[in-house]
């Protein structure tokens, strides 16, 4: 019996392996992403060249930087099945507790690292919120956003930051002529997707989302596990806060408007299932450069940039559609 | 008299089971007919099917003599005057009772809004038809007690012009009072000639209250009786009444040391101070019908609803579980009833799901060891035979036996000394169960203690180095392998006769006022 089996087990293995990788690889978000991505690259660029320039193109990557950092964050906290609405308002204020540092002649490290504490520091209280007070995230962070968002402008008056001494803007700095947000995005996701990969707490992660009940009952902490999460994720908002705060001369002490919305849209477009369970960071950084490269698309083909929040929406709506379609299509072939 | 509903022939079939072959029932005006037989024999796919839940594969249905196709959903058998009442209340708690009772078919005002005065004065009528007078009908269906709640469901029957009323297990969560009072509405619907179909497990009530009672077993149709012609012994003997097959290869073992000692172990409602010792090398059968605490048991044993008092000894030592992580550290792994929504991550692959107890010990330096993550994978495919091309494989697309196969795996991953089984072998084919009964003999020998609840008489018997009976959240009878039988255990777990539970004392009670009244 058991030799019978192994022998049944080996030849499956050697006759299916391959291939089922491959269409694995080639069915996956990532997959489908890239090739999206390359396919309205080469859409735009047939029509204005200019759009292929290296300036251009580091300039979608850099802009896309801070978008995928916070998506990496996003990730970690809509996988878990939970959703964070104030990443917008927090980078808003973040950015606005790094100029005021920076202009008040305090340490230009500080002026770096505060916002990244102050975002744990908000990300592990709404962490707490909802891993122990058991609210629903969408609940705490509506609420979130909104004191963020009055309270900016009650502290601030909603007035510009001017005059910050040069050595503050990290985001324009060009190591080796490659725009340092780079550097942030790439180095964050690769770390990140390792530690989501192959970590026990990254697994902890998705086995909380994907059945809350069973990673229970193998003895993972959901309370402990959530709370890592919203910090980790924090840390991530933080660095997106610094980089988005240091790119311009200036910073406008107010919340940048749609920029939850743009991280949740790289999140779930990059494969992150609404519903839980499974996401990659790696297709949520793909997810930001699609969007940035949309965006920059309908610049040099002469649309409007109104545009660009309609067409995110759509954008959530079919990967949304896809991921439930997917999931009834596994739920069926069960069934036979 | 002509039956005004009438089965003959009703099969249906799940993937992997066959629910119901070949079965009949009726159920004449004013009658009640009880329906009766062990868990899974087929008593819930048949009210179902009379509600109109499920549609048979076959079969055909009368009502009032008059054959029609079988309901193909709760609509119309609603339409047919049938309505169910389920063990689960199916009512609104944030809104009053009165408009629970007229849900979805309120009555209106001339310009269609909902007429409020007429519905509180049709709700409260209907109560009092029933001799229930001092129920609000505004109050929220939230604050009302469970009885209070049963009574507005049957209003809400009766407000539909209900002639057929099914009730699936009315008693089970009732207080003495409410049962008598339930008792009194169930005769007052029979003089209007209301056909019941009543489903109990409390087989005292049923001799209390019906006039028929229909045996069902394994899904096919047994016998139908008089009360007045019937005993209990023979009841039970009809619902056990099958040959134990030699499907269970239990294999002796040497019996040692006590591993686990459950002593006074309290939690309320359902763990009701139960003593429980489980030997090395042995298996317990813990047998029960579905409520009696079997589950709960295991679950306040591993951590999941801790003790509120009471003892729990590991090899003779006093321990606390305060939650899964406790308890898994003591050695304890539980191998939970339902696989999909306790036990596995559907869309993780079969080497995640199988380490995902055992994670902080596969850990070297920040990572999870891949390479010892994978063999301990491949492992426990061979050991338990698991169909699957890789050790990569989504669960998901697992069968309903290899499924169960992973989640004993992940337990057997973390190496315990006690192992509890909640329905080792509920949904999985023939085949599998044999392998999963082997697998459990095979720990037992190596020392394993193992605690097995199951519904399934046969598994029980055939498994059990002893059984242990439980009912309503107590330990009411403790047999030896060589005492055991279909008819002592099933006696113990349904029959009233050590202790006799007060519902059936009332029951009799019940039945003096009855016979007053005629």
């Amino acid at each position: 019996m058991a030799a019978t089996s192994k022998a049944y087990k080996s030849q499956t293995v050697e006759s299916g392996f391959s291939l089922r990788s491959l269409t694995h690889l080639l069915g996956s978000q990532e997959f489908i992403l890239l090739m999206s991505i390359l396919a309205l690259s080469l859409v735009v660029y047939s029509d204005n060249p200019r759009f292929g320039t290296e300036r251009n193109l580091l300039n979608i990557l850099s802009n896309a930087s801070y978008i995928a950092v916070g998506a990496i964050g996003m990730s970690m906290v809509i996988i878990t099945g939970n959703i964070d609405v104030s990443v917008g308002s927090l980078i808003g204020v973040l950015a606005t507790i790094a100029g005021q540092l920076a202009v008040h002649d305090y340490p230009i490290w500080m002026a770096w690292t505060a916002p990244i504490l102050a975002a744990m520091v908000v990300e592990g209280f709404i962490g707490f919120l909802v891993a122990y007070l058991r609210i629903p995230a969408i609940v705490v962070t509506l609420g979130m956003m909104s004191i963020l968002k009055g309270g900016l402008i009650l502290a601030t008056g909603g007035a510009w930051i001017y005059d910050i001494p040069q050595e503050f803007f990290l985001a324009q700095r060009q190591p080796y002529g490659i725009p340092m947000p780079i550097y942030f995005m790439v180095t964050l996701v690769i770390l990140a997707a390792l530690w989501m990969h192959y970590s026990p707490t990254g697994r902890a992660i998705y086995a909380v989302g994907g059945n809350a009940e069973a990673a229970r009952l193998s003895g993972i902490s959901e309370k402990r596990t959530l709370m890592t999460v919203f910090i980790l994720h924090g840390f991530m908002i933080g660095v997106a806060g610094l980089l988005f705060a240091t790119q311009f001369t200036t910073i406008q002490s107010t919340v940048p408007p749609g920029l939850e919305l743009m991280i949740i849209t790289a999140a779930v477009v990059g494969g992150v299932s609404i519903l839980g369970g499974s996401g990659t960071v790696i297709g949520a950084m793909l997810g930001a450069i699609l969007i940035r490269v949309i965006q920059s698309g309908m610049i040099f083909l002469n649309v409007s940039a109104y545009w660009l929040q309609a067409v995110q929406g759509i954008l959530i709506l079919l990967t949304v559609l896809a991921d439930i379609l997917r999931r009834r299509r596994q739920a069926a072939s069960i069934g036979k | 008299m002509q039956p005004i509903l009438e089965l003959t022939n009703i099969s249906k079939r799940f993937p992997g089971v066959q629910a119901l072959q070949n079965v009949r029932f009726d159920v004449l005006p004013g009658e009640v007919h009880a329906l009766i037989g062990e868990n899974g024999a087929g008593k819930s796919t048949l009210i179902k099917i009379i509600s109109g839940v499920y549609k048979p594969d076959e079969g055909t249905l009368r009502l009032d003599g008059q054959e029609r196709p079988p309901f193909s959903n709760p609509r119309e058998a609603q339409a047919a005057g049938i309505a169910t009442i389920y063990q689960e209340l199916s009512l609104y708690p944030e809104l009053s009772a009165a408009e629970n009772i007229f849900m979805g078919h309120a009555p209106r005002t001339r310009f269609g809004a909902v007429d409020w005065g007429r519905m509180r004065r049709e709700a409260r009528e209907l109560l009092a038809s029933l001799e229930i007078h001092d129920l609000d009908v505004n109050r929220k269906i939230g604050t009302l007690s469970v009885g209070n709640r049963q009574r507005i469901e049957i209003a809400k029957a009766l407000s539909l012009n209900a002639r057929i009323l099914v009730m699936d297990e009315p008693t089970a969560a009732l207080t003495e009072a409410d049962v008598e009072q339930l008792f009194r509405i169930v005769r007052l619907l029979q003089e209007r000639g209301v056909a019941i179909i009543y489903i109990s497990h409390r087989l005292q009530e049923i001799f209390t209250l019906a006039d028929r009672v229909t045996v069902l077993r394994d899904g096919e149709y047994v016998a139908t009786r008089r009360v007045t012609e019937t005993s209990e012994p023979e009841l039970i003997s009809m619902m056990v009444g099958r040959t134990v097959d030699d499907l269970f290869p239990k294999l002796p073992a040497e019996i040692g040391e006590p591993l686990l000692e459950v002593r006074d172990l309290w939690r309320r409602p359902y763990t009701l101070g139960v003593n429980l010792t489980v030997r090395a090398g042995e298996i317990v059968g813990l047998a029960g019908l579905i409520g009696s605490g079997r589950s709960e048991l295991a679950q306040t044993i591993f951590g999941i609803m801790p003790a509120q008092s009471g003892q729990i000894l590991i090899e003779g030592k006093p321990v606390r579980i305060r939650h899964p992580g406790d308890a898994m550290r003591l050695g304890i792994a539980y191998v939970p009833e339902e696989r999909g929504s306790q036990g596995l991550i559907r869309q993780m692959t079969i080497r995640q799901n199988i380490s995902l107890a055992v994670l902080r010990a596969l850990t070297r330096g920040p990572f999870i060891d891949r390479q010892g993550e994978k063999s301990l994978a491949e492992r426990m495919i061979d050991t338990l035979n698991i169909r699957a091309y890789s050790t990569n494989q989504i669960v998901n697309k697992l069968s309903g036996g290899n499924q169960q196969k992973v989640v004993v795996g992940k337990w057997l991953a973390s190496q315990p000394r006690i192992l509890i089984m909640d329905e080792p072998t509920r949904g999985i084919d023939v085949g599998a169960k044999a392998e999963v009964h082997r697998l459990m003999s095979q720990l037992a020998q190596q020392g394993m203690a193992i605690l097995m609840i199951s519904s399934e008489m046969p598994e029980i018997l055939g498994m059990s180095d002893r059984v242990v009976v439980m009912r309503e959240g107590r330990v009411v009878g403790e047999f030896s392998r060589e005492e055991a039988t279909q008819e002592k255990v099933a006696t113990a777990m349904m029959s009233v006769e050590n202790g006799a539970s007060d519902a059936a004392e009332l029951a009799v009670d019940g039945v003096q006022t009855g016979a007053k009244g005629r």
